[in-house]
């Protein structure tokens, strides 16, 4: 466990949910939930979940720290916003999963080897290393993150894909040596820098 | 009509050699004919989508937006920004909107710009490709430029998620919009009545890391298309085009299809309709070969 | 003048029945067979020109029945008010035109239709009396007022502004009620955010400061007398004295009193100190007064405190109540904030299943609780273990597991049961019945009727208003609210169904309106709803009656005594004019002055019957006025279509129906008879009740008369029928037409 983690459980002690209202992105929506369960059933991908957002929030009230942090749940959220429109209570929970997947992974508690987590966390690198995404690297580490025999064995069944992406000029090996980026690489990494203390300076106090 | 100007985002996923470069290369020629100029944001970064927030925290992922729309206000000043990604409109929209919303939030914000010699007023308006076209050409001019109607080509206008919600279009219901069926009629093809999977969700970018899951999604947005009788497939979003039209072959492998449907973008009919030829409407970025429209294209 | 009958016909040749009908056919029927003295016809005869011509003939030529065919009977009323003469109406638009097409082959049945409905109006004009006021009383202005909470209170203000003197009979020593007894309220203006001040001081004071409302305080009415504008309510004192004072009319607002939470032993109620009621914890907040609230057992501060919703209530269990009593999920929302407005970090959890918050500011009050931090749990309680700190089993029914919640105290929101009085004679067990009657014959009997009476009405049917669904007073909880099924009684409040305080205010009004409304036309001999403002009302022929009661027993209104020697003695402003009496008497001696035995009678024996070999039989449809009548007036509107051969009469109510019109029409050749009437039952749309309900018991028995006949059953059929049966009604005539068709006409065809 960070120390991070350490720190937030003494402060909250068992108030998981004063806890989440003040770290967790739209965190403080997560009272106003009335249980209708509406996402849950809106969701497209909601029986794959192991809580559905519903059951999340009701956990959170029930003090349920750690089951709530490491689950693999909110790692499934396909971003649709077919919740955050249906929600009655008008709720941002995309926006909340998004937050407490990511406040778990500030914590460093997040069910690591979970497929999203390794990709959303690739693209954030991919990214940030030159302003832009490059799809082609993107790929490359995506198929190899679990190592080179099981990345050679996805890349062979992509390589179709792959292959027409490529003929319809839609996927560049030029990307593979330079490729796009922005040209105020140096400004871009300084403000997304400064971003980062800024916020984890709040965090800081919060603990 | 006087040229329109926008500010223009294009997104990561319209550079050159890029998944959707296709979607960007009809767009141009829409406008073209159109009458509507865009003027790209100049050193524009990626939005980080709706899957960067493993590693992004939210000032972080707003700094991006902002970078983006200061930008804008500095070089295309008073010009609203138009992107045509909907994860680029929808993370740009979101932005200003939350930072609107927060002052502290919009303060963080102008500090690490500022590291980028930035500053953020935000007060531009953000918009989405098809607003513009609804809002300021309007379907009646749409359908002026058309020279090649598309008849007997029964198309699913699929919206998927991030044009449609949470923001949508003005006017336009979540649960069933009707803009991409006028666009299809307006070009002289037939919209699928009814096209039942018209807002469900192609698993997005978990299509990468859930690519089961999410092929079993997108099974059933190509099933309701031939359900109702459609030849193709058209949507607004390069995630949507992509994830429906490319995995075709691996899900007919898996569930025993035979799908073989072409997906394009509605700016690829626009151009068609409008007598651009295949090359200028995108059309040799098809995958699954848009045979029709290739037709009337070379016609 | 007014003394020799003289029938003025008038028919309309507008809105299409000048072209579908031969009018001057139709003059000729009423002429020669409706033996109408005058008879005009007009082109619009619902325009400025068309009354003016029967308002004419009224003035100059003494005609005092007049006789429309026209529209429907419900429609242009407004247009065809008449004063002094009798109206009967032939629907020939919505009755013939419209329910038939417009095709040279079906002109002559058409024809016939509209004929026998002239015949008909004529028939039933001529049996019609003009009713007049029965003198019985005049008008008196005061209210009764049992109860002296917020509503009694609030309906003693709002009458008295409106002129209206008011005695308010309190059984407790002073005013307020269950509301003076909350710390605070539930918000009754936006935002709906928090609690806010009772109010009953002000309203004490205002009722105090108020010269036209009496308030008589540790005092019961021992004895209610007499009906509308004339109760005689007997005003006890806890001392021993007793004041006879004359009303008008009567609000009954006697609120509730909170469920036994005894009944609940699973939850340590009685035995753990720290488990108590949504109305003690009032007390608890009352003595801390913005400060911590501290709990019973060792008056520790509480930090942490659970709600469980729905203790005792709906639930089917023995002893349980069956109804959701509407308040408590606010209550504890309330009471909840009592908590976390003095110390932020007291642990507030409330248990529901439901979360229910009615009223316009319920929604934002619940989300005020969430803001605030209350914590809202999905769950079902199973029991609370005894101990230092009490602990809450319960099922958390979201995460699907058994939790154990270790609180410092814990409220049970119990609901509320109506201080209704005691069951009328109708609601009484077999047992209760046996019990009065040998205590009547003078034997010792403990009566087991344990419920103190509210007004101790002095009526054969009960001492009290009956009950509805849960034992609520109420007549009917949707269409007619405040109406109880005794005339001139109003209830409002938590007696009539739960509710909160700002309903119960809001409810007292409009139970004070109706009480205003009812006095007002009680002392003009006129009716209370639905048949407002209706001035006939029943008599007898003493020398018929065979004092077989069975008219005081069906009155849905208890508007009907016995006299000493056992002849029926009508209250007539407790009668609503339904007319069930007259359906129930067996020797015909029960009659309205426009409405009786012979008024409908004579329209059946008017139609003309073609003999056997015809091929034209006649359906008779007995249509209650109130559901059944409109919706075959709207299958019209729609142009839907029904069979030719049917003749239709209105009836006030289902109830009203006697079965010698069955009888008689059997005997007059008729093929087939349908009755509509509204639908019965527990979620009865009856307008009087159990007016339909009375039919059907009836009518199950005229299988009999049928077979004495060596008629088929199928000739007779009873069906319920809702306003919106629309496209039903149709389908019913035209299967009877079918089922004739089947068996063979009638044999009775002379």
């Amino acid at each position: 466990m960070s120390d991070l983690n350490t720190g937030m459980v003494e402060k909250y002690r068992n108030n998981f949910l004063k806890e989440v209202e003040a770290n967790v992105e739209e965190g403080d929506w997560v009272k106003m939930c009335m249980q209708c369960g509406v996402c849950s059933g809106s969701c497209p991908l909601g029986t794959d979940w192991d809580h559905p957002p519903q059951e999340l929030f009701m956990m959170i009230r029930a003090g349920k720290r750690e089951e709530v942090l490491q689950s693999t749940s909110m790692w499934m959220c396909t971003s649709c916003y077919n919740c955050i429109v249906r929600c009655p209570r008008e709720l941002p929970i995309t926006h909340i999963m998004h937050g407490l997947a990511h406040y778990a992974t500030r914590l460093g508690i997040e069910p690591k080897g979970q497929p999203t987590r390794q990709f959303a966390q690739l693209f954030w690198d991919n990214l940030a290393k030159n302003g832009r995404v490059n799809e082609l690297w993107l790929g490359v580490n995506l198929y190899f993150m679990n190592g080179l025999v099981e990345g050679v064995k996805v890349a062979l069944g992509m390589a179709g894909i792959g292959l027409g992406m490529l003929k319809a000029g839609r996927l560049s090996l030029k990307e593979l040596v330079g490729g796009h980026t922005v040209k105020d690489k140096k400004g871009f990494k300084a403000m997304i820098k400064k971003a980062q203390e800024l916020e984890a300076a709040r965090v800081d106090n919060a603990q | 009509m006087a040229t329109k100007e926008y500010s223009f985002y294009p997104g990561c996923s319209s550079q050159d050699g890029a998944s959707s470069s296709n979607y960007l290369k009809s767009v141009q020629s829409m406008c073209d004919v159109l009458d509507v100029k865009l003027n790209v944001i100049p050193d524009w970064n990626c939005c980080s989508a709706s899957i960067g927030y493993c590693g992004g925290g939210e000032l972080p992922r707003l700094a991006l937006s902002a970078r983006n729309i200061a930008l804008s206000e500095q070089h295309n000043t008073g010009q609203d920004i138009v992107a045509t990604c909907a994860a680029c409109w929808l993370a740009t929209k979101e932005t200003q909107e939350r930072l609107d919303d927060d002052a502290g939030l919009m303060d963080e914000t102008n500090q690490a710009l500022a590291e980028a010699g930035l500053n953020l007023k935000n007060d531009s308006k953000i918009r989405h490709m098809v607003e513009v076209l609804i809002e300021d050409i309007g379907y009646e001019e749409m359908g002026k430029h058309v020279k090649k109607p598309l008849d007997g080509i029964k198309i699913a206008g699929y919206v998927g998620c991030q044009t449609n919600r949470p923001f949508g279009i003005e006017g336009e219901s979540f649960e069933n919009p009707k803009y991409l069926d006028k666009f299809i009629e307006t070009m002289g093809a037939e919209p699928v009545e009814n096209y039942d999977k018209k807002v469900s969700c192609c698993g997005g970018a978990l299509a990468f890391s859930e690519p089961e899951k999410s092929q079993a999604l997108i099974k059933d947005i190509i099933e309701a298309a031939y359900d109702g009788g459609a030849d193709m497939i058209v949507t607004p979003c390069p995630v949507c085009q992509m994830n429906v039209e490319v995995y075709q072959d691996k899900i007919n492998a898996q569930y025993g299809t035979k799908f073989h449907i072409p997906v394009t973008y509605y700016s690829t009919l626009m151009s068609v309709a409008y007598g651009k030829n295949g090359k200028e409407a995108g059309l040799d970025g098809q995958i699954i070969k848009a045979k029709q429209l290739e037709a009337i294209a070379s016609k | 003048m007014a003394d020799e009958m003289k029938i003025g016909a008038y028919i309309c040749n507008g809105c299409g029945i000048g072209e579908r009908l031969d009018s001057s056919q139709l003059e000729m029927t009423a002429t020669r067979d409706g033996k109408a003295a005058v008879c005009q016809q007009h082109d619009f005869l619902c325009s400025e020109a068309g009354v003016k011509m029967i308002q004419d003939d009224i003035d100059n030529e003494g005609v005092n029945h007049v006789v429309l065919a026209a529209c429907s009977r419900r429609a242009k009323t407004e247009a065809f008010n008449f004063d002094n003469v009798t109206l009967s109406r032939a629907n020939l638009r919505e009755g013939v035109i419209w329910v038939r097409p417009d095709e040279d082959d079906q002109r002559e049945t058409t024809q016939e239709m509209a004929d026998d409905y002239i015949r008909m109006a004529c028939a039933e004009s001529k049996y019609m009396k003009i009713p007049e006021a029965s003198g019985q009383q005049s008008v008196n202005k005061n209210i009764l007022i049992a109860g002296g909470g917020v509503a009694g209170m609030t309906a003693a203000l709002e009458a008295s502004k409106a002129g209206y003197p008011c005695t308010i009979v309190e059984k407790s020593g002073e005013l307020g009620g269950a509301t003076a007894k909350l710390y605070k309220k539930i918000p009754t203006s936006a935002p709906y955010a928090d609690p806010e001040d009772n109010g009953v001081d002000a309203m004490v004071a205002a009722v105090e400061a108020d010269s036209n409302i009496t308030v008589c305080l540790n005092s019961t009415l021992t004895n209610t007398a007499g009906a509308p504008g004339r109760f005689a309510a007997d005003i006890s004192t806890e001392s021993g004295s007793t004041e006879t004072k004359d009303f008008g009319a009567i609000v009954q607002a006697s609120g509730f009193t909170e469920y036994d939470a005894n009944q609940l032993p699973e939850f340590a109620y009685g035995k753990n100190k720290d488990v108590v009621t949504q109305m003690e914890l009032e007390a608890l907040a009352k003595e801390a007064d913005g400060g911590a609230i501290k709990r019973p057992s060792d008056g520790k501060e509480v930090q942490s405190v659970l709600f469980i919703q729905c203790a005792g209530q709906r639930s089917k269990k023995e002893g349980h109540l069956e109804h959701c009593s509407g308040y408590c999920c606010s209550a504890s929302i309330k009471q909840a904030m009592y908590f976390k407005d003095q110390n932020a970090d007291v642990d507030t959890t409330v248990l529901f299943s439901d979360l229910r918050t009615p009223g316009a500011g319920g929604e934002n009050f619940y989300r005020s609780g969430q803001k605030k931090g209350v914590i809202f749990t999905k769950g079902i309680a199973s029991e609370v273990v005894d101990g230092a700190n009490p602990t809450v089993k319960f099922k958390d029914l979201i995460l699907d597991e058994d939790v154990d919640l270790e609180v410092d105290m814990v409220v049970l929101a119990t609901g509320m049961v109506p201080n209704a009085g005691q069951p009328s004679r109708a609601e009484l067990t077999d047992q209760d019945n046996e019990d009065i009657a040998a205590e009547k014959a003078g034997e010792e009997k403990e009566i087991r009727i344990d419920v103190e009476s509210i007004l101790n009405l002095d009526y054969r049917q009960g001492k009290d208003v009956p009950h509805m669904d849960n034992g609520f007073a109420d007549s009917h909880f949707i269409c007619f609210p405040y109406e109880t099924q005794r005339t001139g009684i109003y209830t409002a409040g938590p007696v009539r169904r739960p509710m909160d305080t700002q309903q119960a205010m809001d409810d007292a009004m409009g139970a004070a309106m109706k009480a205003i409304a009812a006095a007002e036309n009680a002392g003009l001999g006129k009716a209370a709803h639905p048949r407002v403002a209706d001035l006939s009302f029943p008599t007898f022929r003493a020398e018929g009656c065979t004092q077989c009661k069975r008219c005081t027993v069906e009155c849905p209104f208890g508007a009907i005594n016995e006299t000493d020697d056992g002849y029926p003695e009508f209250n007539e402003s407790r009668c609503r004019r339904c007319g069930t009496c007259m359906g129930a008497c067996p020797v015909r001696v029960i009659s309205f002055e426009n409405y009786s035995i012979d008024t409908v009678g004579q329209q059946l024996k008017a139609v003309d019957i073609p003999d056997e070999f015809d091929e034209k039989p006649r359906i008779l449809v007995l249509a209650c006025e109130n559901d059944a009548y409109p919706a075959l007036d709207m299958a019209a509107q729609n142009k839907l279509e029904y069979s030719a051969f049917t003749r239709i009469i209105p009836v006030r109510c289902l109830g009203s129906v006697s079965l010698s019109w069955i009888t008689d029409s059997m005997n007059s050749g008729y093929d087939g008879i349908i009755l509509m009437g509204c639908p019965s039952g527990d979620d009865y749309q009856c307008h009087f009740v159990k007016g339909s309900l009375m039919a059907q018991e009836r009518m199950s028995k005229v299988g009999d008369t049928l077979e004495s006949l060596s008629l088929e059953k199928e000739r007779v059929q009873t069906y319920e029928i809702s306003i919106t049966d629309i496209h039903k009604v149709p389908k019913i005539i035209n299967e009877m037409v079918d089922t004739i068709e089947q068996i063979g006409m009638s044999p009775f065809k002379f």
